[in-house]
């Protein structure tokens, strides 16, 4: 048998060098990857593990983003405590449409997750005192990395601006997210879940209490995403009434069938695509749509897996062949 | 242990089960036959909670169960498999038992420990009983329809059931796969001491080893008792045995 390789650990690695190649472009990208991969990773625990496809998955983003974007500036909470609220905050918003939502199935379902998202939009939008209405909340503090800073100076060779010292610490939180989501995922709990998402039905009379498995999933993946969100608030220097809207929602969902929802990491790899994908397509062309377009078509009649999916099978048939000769 | 009265499930006007009664003692071998239509699927789902009844009662040890949800069901000692094989598909023989497992045994809540090794020597066991030891590795949707159907049946019994409800347990199998699955299942419900509830269209397998048969017929009773006295009713010999002889 061939030893298990470390994956997790080598990316984990090998994303906290980024800032090492010293371009602050390449910094802001991967930023942005690694905040997006635990966003497409959420919503993987529903659509991949629970076979519930959600269509209005930002709101959590954006409940996130928002609940850590207004502690930190409005009320001068420290990120320690704010970050971890946007948790909290997505993840009962999720419970209160959660409970709603499971009570339907497929489309319905996603339907009605489209509706809620559509309401966190308006209420973001509109609510002027709280959320900044269409204007949005702009210039979200960055945590404090004074007693870093201090430490960087004395270490000459560990000397970075904020925007890397911040890029540090969300690797470091969403490895620390993804840990507990695979946590998840592969427990006696994760099992059950795909169980419902194999066969509800059977699930049921297995002794699954499936609705109430599903709006657990449900919270789950929203608090998670809300993780996100804070993240991508401060990372955006600013939080929009646009993360909780739906053409966030659909990219989310893009990014996990790009990348393959049979897998934990396919999520990530999609992510990582789509947004290289775009940041080299739109220097060429205005019509980013129309290339998301011809992915998304080519993707669900030639690789109904993602990139995952088609990696393990060209793997698959490669080792049968070495096998074989 | 199981007590069925005067069920009626209406679809749309239309009578399904119009006022169905039986009981099945605890021990005992007992068949719901009847021709296509009947209604035994629907007095299956009736018991188990799939289906609401619209009037009557299920007992089950003298405790009202009627109505109750199936996934509250079957932690009161009911087992079922159906009649469209009923698996987790892209989940391997193993991790399909296991999950049973799991599920039953109310550790579906843990959120962090790993899943692997959980009950690894109890689903090994069940899966040897079953006749798919050799098998559990495989992934459950490429087994042979047979295959599948023995599946099942480890589902049902990973739930340490004291009744097992199978409906048509061995459809869609050849002759000899029939003969085979029953000759499993009886032997499993002896050594275990379960209650079996079964519907079956192939009257041989029937006959050979129910001790009790009902037989519907357009959502009602119209016989009940031991093989020999059904064999000779003249109401099930019109309506339903003529098919057959």
């Amino acid at each position: 048998m061939m030893r298990r390789v470390p994956w997790g650990l080598i990316v984990f690695v090998a994303a906290l060098g980024v800032p090492a190649l010293g371009s602050r472009f390449y910094t802001f990208l991967a930023n942005d990857v690694v905040i997006w991969t635990l966003f497409a990773t959420s919503l993987n625990l529903l659509v991949g593990y629970t076979g519930l496809v959600s269509f209005g998955h930002a709101a959590y983003l954006g409940v996130g983003a928002y609940a850590t974007g207004i502690l930190m500036k409005k009320l001068g909470v420290s990120f320690l405590f704010a970050w971890p609220a946007a948790g909290v905050f997505a993840g009962a918003c999720a419970l209160v449409f959660g409970f709603f939502c499971v009570r339907l199935t497929r489309i319905y379902f996603a339907m009605l997750t489209l509706a809620f998202a559509q309401i966190v939009w308006a209420i973001c939008f509109k609510w002027n005192e709280l959320t900044g209405g269409e204007q949005g909340m702009p210039e979200i503090p960055y945590p404090d990395f004074g007693w870093i800073e201090r430490l960087g100076a004395r270490l000459s060779f560990f000397e970075w601006r904020t925007a890397e010292y911040y890029y540090f610490l969300t690797v470091v939180l969403v490895a620390f997210c993804l840990w507990a989501l695979r946590r998840i995922v592969h427990s006696p709990f994760g099992r059950m879940l795909t169980t419902i998402r194999e066969n509800a039905e059977r699930a049921e009379f297995i002794g699954v209490n499936v609705r109430r498995y599903e709006l657990v999933a449900f919270v789950l993946a929203g608090a998670f995403a809300g993780l996100a969100g804070g993240l991508l608030g401060i990372f955006n220097r600013g939080v929009f009434p646009d993360f909780a809207y739906w053409t966030k929602s659909s990219e989310v969902l893009i990014m996990t069938l790009l990348g393959g929802m049979s897998t934990f990491y396919g999520p990530g790899i999609g992510a990582l695509v789509l947004i290289l994908l775009n940041q080299q397509i739109v220097s060429y062309t205005e019509y980013w749509p129309l290339v998301l377009g011809t992915v998304l078509v080519v993707l669900l009649f030639g690789f109904p897996g993602g990139i995952a999916g088609a990696a393990s099978a060209l793997s698959g048939r490669l080792l049968r062949r070495t096998r074989g000769a | 242990m199981l007590e069925v009265r005067d069920l009626v499930k209406i679809f749309d006007g239309f009578v399904a089960v119009g006022g169905v009664s039986f009981d099945a003692p605890r021990g005992s071998i007992g068949a719901i036959i009847g021709p296509n239509g009947a209604g035994k699927t629907t007095v299956f789902n009736l018991i188990t909670g799939h289906l609401r009844p619209d009037r009557g009662r299920v007992t089950l040890n003298g405790r009202d169960v009627t109505g109750v949800a199936p996934h509250d069901l079957c932690r009161l000692g009911v087992g079922r498999s159906f009649q469209r094989t009923n698996i987790f598909p892209r989940l391997t023989v193993f991790e399909n038992v296991q999950a049973a497992f799991v599920s039953h045994r109310g550790r579906g809540w843990n959120l962090l420990t790993p899943v692997e090794r959980l009950y690894h020597d109890e689903t090994r066991g069940l899966l040897e009983s079953i006749g798919l030891a050799d098998r559990a590795g495989e992934v459950a949707g490429f087994l042979s329809h047979g295959g599948q159907k023995q599946l099942e049946l480890g589902l049902a019994l990973a739930l340490e059931p004291e009744i097992l409800l199978l409906d048509e347990p061995t459809a869609g199998m050849s002759a000899s796969e029939t003969r085979e699955t029953i000759r499993l299942i009886e032997a499993i419900a002896r050594e275990r001491g379960l209650t079996l509830l079964f519907t079956e269209h192939d009257m041989e397998v029937v006959f050979s080893i129910a001790q009790r048969i009902t037989v519907l017929h357009q959502g009602r009773v119209i016989a009940d008792g031991p093989p020999d006295e059904v064999r000779r009713d003249e109401a099930v010999r019109r309506v339903y045995l003529g098919e057959y002889h």
